[in-house]
């Protein structure tokens, strides 16, 4: 990739913060192969800010101004960068860098395997071990009487998008499972997704069938029956189509569409109208366009963006697998059209809906690595890792992600994980940092022998879950046990601000209650370890007064649990006021303005660009420099990563990403 | 008692109760003259549900009479948003019932209502009703003594009706030009301290309009006052609620505003925020909203928009924004004043307050802060809540202004999770005793009014009894870390949250 930095450096350069009144920092950038840093001049702080070329969404650059040329970064995270940078030149060669250093060719040109990742043999070997797949199918009873792995797909055989261990009824031959396979849209014919132990009943996934207006097939009217069949007791199946009806509908004319409820015996087909990924990427790029100035606007705006509804429409699915599955014991077979986007994100989330475990941390990362990894959801195609098509761009798990979010608002007690594990999840979708979600399917990641040359992410945020962790997750409260039933009423459903507005710089980084509570518990479990300590030690005779000591001793701490310098005790403190001033309706009468503080724009459109600027992470710092060197620790700050050189081949067991 | 004569059916069996988040139960139906009361005959251990009439805002009837079958149902929207419906068996006895509950719940004589009658254990009539009186919170602001002083030109409420008997006014200003001044203010409001900045040494003061009228009257006395608040500085600032248009008409009503060459050194900026009307039909356009059956998010979101709800909050956390800003950062005393002095000043002094002042984030602070800038300074509250978001009645003088102040309180709190003593199931509670209470605090329009109908001798005062020790764990936040430097609150909409304490099926207050 190196060949493709036509200038590697260039000095005074302004990285312009835009809402902390507009001022700006000057420093050197550095164009890496993997990175963009910025080195800020100051020899007092020298901050760096580093983004991740595979995370940069694009580069603009507005007209030349006589101080010089603007350079503008979008990142996939929804961060802005904006550098202005005095030589026209060399505005123009970072550019073109960026350009094409943000749009890999080809997958050897990815971070993860770009960068000699290979290093620690045995470390690579362990981290792909970390999850066990089968292990989960047998936590959930799988195989048992009803249900078996099937060889069928070994060597990707029957359908090269599936994984090769499948689990199918007990009573579908491979004839059924061949002839259902024909009958189905790319081969991917119903298998299991998730078996309820409970209630017997059981999760399926499929595409969609090659039914057109009257097509049918023997084998799979045979597996549906079979799967019916595989829930004693129960005398129907829901097939879940997650598209829209028309949708569907329309499918027809093109050979393919929905199950004849004439044809299928016992069947019963429903309908969700999630609708298609085109529609999806759409409404993600009006979500981040939105314009904030004003409420009504905002509001407007996130109406006919449909992101919400949208979001709505995928837990409404996930809903009615979860109840049908967990109160009427009814089985369900879910697909969509190549049954690898809504139904994937469908099943994922009734998981999570219907299994306490697919709420821990451990147990998300499974799910990810099932219903989405292993059947393949194509990664490489929706989110862009390669310059390609930018018709399958998608945010398809983005969706899933938020739900998860959307759910741990409404429970805030039932997941073990934080949003910040959601975010960190959801960048790693996109950095391709390691080689979990490259390429679109199982055998294209096995023919690209990923496991051998390169790292699995999964251990290494296991190894952080301190950071990820939810300090109010109860696994005995009655919250977490059994099912979530979600309020899917309209007024539930927010914006994540965490994920769309990290940017807002202007409202500080406010100290969260779960982020004092964890402090507070690691406090006392410290205080609990010191006090157990002072036991031990201590020779029965003073073992009281040992143990008073062993109270006091740590108690002045307590009183500011590992929170970070007093100043920024809910972090009010740098920042200034909000631009108050202008937020006026109607045009400012300019006698009436008034003539303190920072100058600001005459542009109206101020606020919204003020706030479209970058969190905390990517740049600037200063204006929480009260805490000290404690910030380069702000486990959202992504980017911020403290490496003194960045040509360095760290690998990923170094507990910091490789810069 | 005269309230008997309301009441033609004062039992019913076998009524079935419906409310949200508890199953439906059978059991006896009574109408008091405050109250009705329903108590389960399986007599488990659930305590009779009692419902204040005052509470019910609107009510709807329908009655079936067949040879075979003989009811009626009755739906009860109350003021604090809850729905109820009650199944009563025989047609009479419900209609009965049902009027019985309006002209029950539409008394408007304050000594009969319902907190003149309250009398519970854990409070005696004998203790000082209120947290604190002017006197008090200024004896205790040692560093203002020499600049500010107590009046009690107000002492027989002549001067203002609307204010309490003593204010806090500069020391240079006597009793005489006080009166003088508020001759030239709407209602005889004239600017009065509310908060004293340390750091600063500036204050946020608060009056009604000046009188300057079409004729631009001018008012010696009322310059003087004015000027001696910025005594020595050379600069103050005047926030006037209404935009600068509606300040212009209003001269034509015998209104008007501080004109610049009257007022040396007081710049004036125009912030318009909605009262009365406009503000009570955004609550009933949000409410309606909230209980949108259509289950779809385009819907919502456009009603959210169209009710403005979400508009009004964010004018006004960033109008108080301002007001802070101009204290604490800039080092400027600021008068906030709209026309009457009664609402939306209220609203955005108390809030500039809560901004700066750590003292009223506390849970004591922050009720002394509505007792001072609400109950004292003259809200008046049973004009403005007698009806709430459900109410068919033609509109008089309701608005939500003091719900307004609730909802933007718990956006302060939300973005600073840490910074308030006081938790989110005391605004809701605050929102529901505003509108019908066992206790006097809220009743009557004035301090004067209160004074006249006995409510300091004769009721309980609710801020003594949320400051109880058990009712004080239960509404304090327990995360609270008191920080003593100001919280900005952002005002950019994605941090302004919309809250379902306005559904009707909100979470009920002891699950809160």
């Amino acid at each position: 990739m190196m060949e493709h930095i036509r200038t590697p450096k260039v000095e005074n350069v302004r990285l312009i913060d835009r809402t902390v009144s507009r001022k700006a920092t000057v420093g050197t950038l550095y164009l890496s192969a993997t990175h963009t840093i910025f080195v800020e001049n100051n020899p007092e702080t020298r901050k760096e800010t580093w983004v991740l070329h595979s995370l940069v969404a694009s580069v603009e650059r507005p007209p030349t101004t006589p101080s010089g040329s603007h350079l503008v970064i979008r990142t996939k995270n929804f961060q802005v960068l904006e550098l202005l940078v005095p030589q026209e030149r060399d505005a123009t060669d970072i550019h073109a860098s960026l350009a094409r250093l943000s749009r890999p060719e080809k997958y050897s040109e990815l971070y993860c395997l770009s960068i000699n990742p290979t290093a620690n043999k045995e470390e690579r070997e362990e981290s792909w071990s970390f999850l066990d797949l089968q292990a989960d199918y047998r936590r959930m009873g799988v195989p048992n009487n009803l249900w078996v792995g099937t060889p069928a797909n070994s060597e990707y055989r029957v359908c090269d998008t599936y994984p090769s261990e499948l689990f199918v009824p007990k009573s579908a031959t491979p004839p059924v499972i061949v002839g259902s396979s024909k009958f189905r849209s790319r081969g991917r014919f119903p298998v299991l997704t998730y078996f309820h132990q409970d209630t017997l009943a059981s999760i399926c996934r499929c595409s969609q069938p090659l039914s057109g207006f009257s097509a049918r097939s023997q084998e799979d009217e045979q597996m549906m029956q079979a799967i019916m069949k595989a829930n004693p007791g129960s005398e129907y199946i829901y097939v879940v189509d997650t598209r829209p009806k028309l949708n569907a509908m329309a499918n027809r004319a093109a050979g393919k569409g929905y199950e004849n409820e004439d044809h299928y015996t016992n069947i019963k087909l429903q309908f969700i109208g999630i609708e298609n990924i085109h529609v999806m990427r759409n409404s993600q790029q009006k979500i981040i366009d939105i314009k904030t100035p004003s409420m009504g606007d905002f509001l407007w705006g996130l109406e006919s963006s449909g992101w919400l509804k949208h979001i709505k429409a995928v837990l409404d699915a996930g809903v009615f697998i979860a109840k049908a599955v967990a109160e009427e014991g009814v089985s369900v077979v879910v697909h969509c059209s190549d049954g690898w986007d809504r139904t994937a994100q469908a099943c994922s989330l009734a998981s999570v809906l219907l299994d306490p475990y697919y709420r821990t941390m451990k147990g998300l990362m499974l799910l990810i690595e099932r219903d989405w990894v292993s059947f393949g959801h194509k990664f490489s195609h929706r989110y862009n890792h390669l310059d390609g098509d930018p018709k399958e761009v998608s945010p398809v798990i983005d969706q899933f992600v938020e739900c998860v979010w959307q759910l741990s608002e409404q429970f805030p007690c039932a997941f073990e994980f934080n949003e910040r594990f959601l975010i960190q999840l959801r960048r790693h979708v996109y950095s391709c940092q390691y080689g979990n979600f490259l390429g679109n399917s199982q055998k294209e990641r096995r023919d690209m022998r990923l496991r051998e040359r390169t790292y699995s992410l999964w251990p290494q945020l296991w190894k952080d879950r301190a950071q990820y962790v939810n300090p109010l997750y109860r696994a005995d409260h009655t919250q977490t046990q059994g099912m979530l039933r979600p309020n899917t009423t309209p007024y539930c459903f927010k914006m994540w601000k965490g994920m769309y507005n990290r940017l807002e710089k202007s409202a500080p980084p406010r100290h969260s209650p779960a982020d004092l509570l964890t402090a507070v518990r690691e406090e006392t479990q410290q205080l609990e370890q010191e006090l157990t300590n002072h036991q031990e030690v201590a020779p029965r005779g003073t073992a009281h007064s040992g143990t008073k000591q062993g109270i006091q001793t740590p108690k002045s701490k307590m009183k500011r649990p590992g929170r970070p310098a007093p100043s920024t005790g809910d972090g009010s403190v740098d920042s200034p006021p909000h631009d108050y001033r202008s937020t006026q309706r109607g045009p400012p009468d300019p006698a009436m303005t008034l003539p303190l503080g920072p100058p600001k724009g005459s542009d109206p459109d101020d606020l919204s660009s003020a706030c479209s600027d970058i969190e905390s992470g990517v740049i600037d710092l200063s204006s929480r420099s009260s805490s000290g060197g404690d910030d380069c620790k702000d486990p959202e700050s992504d980017e911020a990563i403290y490496c003194p050189a960045w040509s360095g081949t760290r690998g990923p067991d170094t507990g910091r990403l490789p810069c | 008692m005269e309230f008997s004569e309301h009441i033609k059916t004062a039992n019913v069996e076998d009524v079935v109760l419906r409310r949200p988040f508890y199953q439906p139960t059978k059991g006896t139906l009574c109408v008091t003259g405050h109250h009705l009361i329903f108590s389960n005959r399986g007599g488990d251990s659930a305590r009779p549900f009692l419902l204040l009439l005052r509470n019910i805002d609107a009510i709807e009837k329908s009655v079936e009479n067949l040879p075979s079958v003989s009811s009626g149902t009755i739906t009860l929207k109350c003021k604090d948003l809850c729905v109820l419906q009650l199944d009563i068996p025989g047609m009479e006895e419900c209609l009965n019932i049902a009027s019985s509950i309006e002209s029950l719940s539409s008394l408007e004589t304050v000594s009969e209502m319902y907190p003149f009658f309250y009398r519970p254990p854990f409070l005696s009539l004998q203790d000082q009703w209120g947290l604190s009186s002017t006197e008090q919170h200024y004896a205790q602001m040692k560093e203002i003594h020499d600049g500010w002083r107590v009046s009690q030109v107000n002492r027989d409420y002549s001067v203002s009706p609307s204010y309490p008997p003593a204010v806090i006014v500069p020391h240079s200003i006597d009793d005489e030009t006080l009166v003088k001044a508020a001759r030239f203010r709407q209602g005889g409001r004239f600017p009065v301290l509310c908060y004293y900045h340390r750091e600063t040494g500036t204050v946020i003061m608060r009056s009604s309009q000046p009188l300057s009228g079409a004729n631009r009257k001018r008012c010696r006395e009322d310059e003087l006052l004015l000027q001696a608040v910025i005594d020595g500085s050379e600069l103050g600032y005047i926030i006037d609620t209404r935009s600068s248009q509606q300040a212009q008409q209003a001269r034509m009503t015998g209104g008007g505003f501080e004109s610049k060459s009257c007022y040396r050194g007081w710049k004036r900026l125009h912030r318009q925020l909605e009262k009365g009307k406009v503000l009570q039909e955004s609550l009933i356009k949000l409410v309606e909203a909230c209980g949108d059956q259509s289950h779809s998010v385009d819907r919502w979101l456009s009603k959210l928009e169209n009710s403005k709800w979400l508009s009004h909050v964010q004018t006004a956390l960033s109008t108080a924004g301002l007001v802070a800003e101009c204290v604490e950062r800039d080092g400027h005393s600021v008068l906030v004043h709209g026309s009457e002095g009664t609402d939306t000043s209220l609203l955005v002094s108390s809030l500039a307050q809560l901004i700066l002042d750590p003292d009223s984030r506390t849970l004591a602070g922050f009720l002394g802060l509505l007792e001072r800038e609400w109950v004292q300074a003259g809200h008046p509250f049973q004009q403005r809540c007698a009806h709430s978001a459900y109410s068919h009645v033609r509109l008089r003088h309701e608005a939500p202004v003091f719900v307004l102040l609730l909802d933007c309180v718990w956006q302060l709190a939300r973005q600073f999770p840490l910074a308030m003593g006081f938790s989110e199931p005391l605004l809701l509670r605050l929102a529901k005793e505003v509108y019908a209470s066992d206790y006097g605090t809220f009743l009557c329009n004035s301090d004067q009014e209160r004074c006249v109908t006995g409510v300091k001798e004769r009721t309980h005062c609710l801020f003594q009894s949320l400051l109880r020790a058990n009712e004080r764990q239960h509404y304090s936040n327990p995360l609270y870390e008191r920080t003593e430097l100001a919280i900005w609150p952002s005002i950019q909409p994605p941090s302004l949250q919309w809250t379902c304490a306005f559904s009707p099926i909100q979470w009920p207050f002891d699950m809160c």
